[in-house]
């Protein structure tokens, strides 16, 4: 960096900010996740542990989430990417007038509130299930294909933006030069389009699996008595959450960031075989740093280490530490007991004899006594002479002229 | 082997615009047939309605006497070279060139040998396994060329295949496709608004203009013997001279222009009555300079012009000239010592032959 890029103390400074404001939350997550302490936290530190993981692996609530997540998800690829595909190429063939009302009318589901689609699907079909007469045992009241097809509604339409931001760069003479040259219709879609569309194929694909996966708005509808991963875990936070769920930070950040270094190793490896020169890279010349720097050779060993780091984390024992932790707590606890009979001893020996009436004065509730009978209720002189906040404008006759 | 193509009086409406008004020739088969005519006069049109991309809203196609309507492009017997080539991007050379063969399904190991055969053909062995975007503009021209052959095509249709390479490689390349044509003896349909190609390459031309076929010949024929004022100034550079007939004998007419009296050819065996507009086209070329000794009897047409200025060429001279308000242009080949130079402001006499200029109606449309 040279001056003229602006680069000082004040740009380290941002930039600084700028790195803290993205990854702050997750470093403190992930070192959550190996803290005792039964609340998410890094201050006071108590033992590292692994047992949070366990905790994590043994919710059956979260894990038949998980299972019910992953069937959703696979469903909405399977059904939403070939109908962004359909949908795109239909925005491609039309004329410009046509195009522009139909694209409104693809893009409305992501437009219309997740919780309006949620209830929408609920009522849709639920009207079309008691059309046929079904119990609701049946398919139209079962929690996973209704969020099937609530998600695909809107989730197909993700897929199609995919598809028509590269559509928009497909050549149109390709498929008329393949029809001129005898390629049947089916063959040019085939030979021509498809291989044309597989990266976008791919792209549609794991974005429609992560927006099936995460969805919490329309799912939280349309899972009815099930719950999805998602909602399981909103689920479980609203009752009050625990590291467990740093744990599952740490183990979804891992898998991105293996899945991330992966894929950067094949964009390289790509660029440098399209070079047309591979040879003249040392890593590509030497076999055993060619074979290192092959992509499925770093996921092989990134996903060696992470088994490593399980196997490892699965053998450490925090529970020597953790019943330090305990006893050290019992005798604070111990301590503040004690402090507070002597607080309470003195208090009487000061009071002296007259402490007949002690429940009055040393009430041991912690709420004031305010769930004492009677308490809260209003003091009848206080009440006011009105109690209508309009002034008793309503009151029969208070309207009419007086005479 | 070879097929007749023959538009029956075509016409192509896109809405009210009509981009092809009632075309109506005879390609003959293993004919390097060339259709010329500025952008937009629909030739690119004519050429979609042969391959079968835009249906006639008039008239049939036939093709080898067959009525080419409800038939496919993909079941024609014509490839498409497009403007563009259109090759696949994403597969190898040889891929491109065995698609053809891949949908209809012959196997690996022939596709590879046809493909093989083809890349020799066209003096490109060995890029086979390259791809694309690998080959330099005329390389992939040849590819294309090749990928329209593994069809086994009677017919090859081109569409302005060479507007996209530098000026060198296209004087090359015409005469590479002229020999790849002769070759294989196919039918050759080339769209082009180079005349320059039209010309070198053709056995015939049509000419159109908006939507019609104002000519159809021979290059000779459509460049000495122009039918219509469109293609006297579009075929080759021309001066045009506007008059008034006085009166003709034979093929002659004798017309009064702003030069004063000049003599011309009535083209296509028309006769004028003295008082009708007409129009005068005479090449550069064909102009003579009195005393250079180079060109005789041009003592007939006798212009007496101002030279605005001399442009040399290395073969010829390019002369412009000014005379009773009309501006000419006037082409001397350079014959080397003795021929007459012309100064700027300078007045000469220039001359042509009557049966080198060509006369033909004012009043129709173009020019």
């Amino acid at each position: 960096m040279s001056k003229a890029t602006g680069a000082g103390a004040g740009t380290t400074l941002y930039s600084l900010f700028f790195f803290a404001f993205l990854f702050g939350p997750l470093i403190i997550m992930v070192v959550t996740a190996f803290n005792s302490s039964s609340f998410p936290r890094i201050t006071p530190w108590e033992c590292f542990t692994t047992d949070w993981f366990s905790v994590l692996v043994n919710n059956a609530r979260l894990m038949g989430g998980l299972g019910t997540s992953v069937i959703i998800g696979a469903g909405v690829v399977v059904c939403a990417v070939p109908i962004g595909l359909a949908g795109a190429m239909a925005l491609s063939e039309l004329p410009p007038r046509l195009r522009a009302a139909l694209y409104t009318v693809l893009i409305t589901p992501i437009l219309i509130p997740g919780v309006v689609l949620g209830i929408s699907t609920i009522v849709f079909w639920g009207i079309v299930g008691r059309a046929f007469g079904e119990e609701y045992a049946s398919t139209f009241y079962n929690g996973i294909f209704l969020t099937l097809i609530g998600q695909i509604t809107f989730i197909s339409a993700y897929a199609m933006l995919v598809f028509s931001a590269r559509l928009q760069r497909f050549d149109p003479t390709l498929t008329e030069a393949a029809l001129d040259l005898g390629a049947t219709p089916g063959q040019c879609f085939r030979k021509i389009l498809l291989p044309f569309l597989k990266p976008a194929i791919g792209s549609a694909a794991f974005l429609t699996l992560l927006a099936s996966f995460e969805n919490y708005n329309t799912t939280v509808f349309t899972i009815l008595s099930d719950s999805t991963f998602t909602t399981a875990l909103a689920s479980k936070v609203r009752l009050g959450t625990d590291p467990s769920l740093s744990a599952l930070a740490v183990i979804i950040i891992g898998l991105t960031l293996i899945g991330a270094m992966v894929h950067e190793a094949r964009t390289r490896r790509q660029a440098l075989l399209r070079s047309g020169k591979p040879q003249l890279s040392p890593l590509y010349a030497n076999p055993v740093t060619r074979v290192m720097t092959h992509p499925a050779g770093i996921a092989i060993m990134l996903i060696a280490l992470a088994g490593l780091l399980v196997y490892l984390g699965s053998r450490h024992d925090a529970s020597a530490c953790k019943a330090g932790i305990l006893q050290q707590k019992r005798a604070v606890q111990e301590q503040l007991l004690e402090e507070q009979r002597a607080r309470i001893r003195k208090l009487r020996e000061k009071a002296g004899p007259a402490t007949t009436d002690a429940p009055a004065t040393n009430n041991p509730s912690p709420f004031g006594g305010a769930f004492k009978p009677g308490m809260l209720a209003p003091k009848e002189e206080t009440a006011p002479a009105n109690p209508s906040p309009f002034g008793g404008a309503f009151k029969p006759n208070a309207l009419k002229p007086k005479e | 082997m070879t097929k007749d193509v023959v538009l029956d009086h075509v016409s192509v409406r896109f809405g009210s615009y009509t981009a092809v008004d009632n075309a109506y020739l005879t390609i003959k088969g293993g004919e390097f047939f060339s259709f010329l005519g500025p952008s937009g006069c629909g030739k690119t049109t004519l050429l979609r309605c042969v391959s079968g991309f835009v249906d006639p809203t008039e008239g049939r196609v036939l093709i080898g006497g067959k009525d080419m309507a409800n038939v496919g492009p993909n079941k024609r017997p014509t490839a498409l070279i497009f403007q563009n080539l259109a090759l696949f991007p994403l597969m190898s050379v040889a891929d491109n060139i065995a698609f053809p063969l891949e949908v209809r399904g012959i196997s690996k190991r022939e596709r590879r040998r046809r493909a093989d055969e083809l890349l020799d053909m066209i003096a490109l062995p060995g890029v086979g396994d390259k791809k694309v975007h690998e080959l330099s503009g005329g390389q992939r021209q040849r590819v294309a060329i090749a990928r329209a052959l593994a069809v086994e095509p009677d017919i090859l249709l081109l569409d302005e295949p060479l507007s996209a390479l530098d000026l060198k490689l296209r004087h090359h390349m015409r005469s590479e496709l002229r020999a790849i044509q002769q070759r294989v003896g196919l039918t050759f349909i080339y769209i082009t608004h180079d005349q320059g190609e039209a010309l070198t390459m053709s056995d015939r031309v049509a000419v159109m203009n908006a939507g019609v076929i104002e000519q159809i010949g021979d290059p000779e024929s459509v460049y000495d013997r122009p039918k219509t004022p469109f293609v006297a100034s579009f075929v080759g550079e021309t001066n045009r001279i506007a008059g008034k007939i006085i009166g003709q004998s034979g093929q002659i007419a004798t017309i009064d222009t702003a030069l004063g009296r000049l003599k011309g050819k009535a083209a296509g065996g028309r006769t004028y009555k003295p008082g009708d507009d007409c129009l005068l086209f005479i090449r550069p070329e064909k102009f003579g300079l009195a005393g250079d000794g180079a060109k005789a009897g041009t003592s007939d047409n006798a212009i007496v012009a101002r030279c605005v200025k001399e442009e040399f060429e290395g073969s010829a001279r390019q002369i412009f000239l000014e005379a009773g308000g009309v501006d000419l242009r006037a082409a001397l080949v350079n014959s080397g010592e003795g021929s007459r130079r012309l100064s700027t402001d300078e007045v000469a006499t220039f001359g042509f032959a009557p049966t080198s200029a060509t006369v033909l109606p004012a009043d129709q449309s173009g020019g």
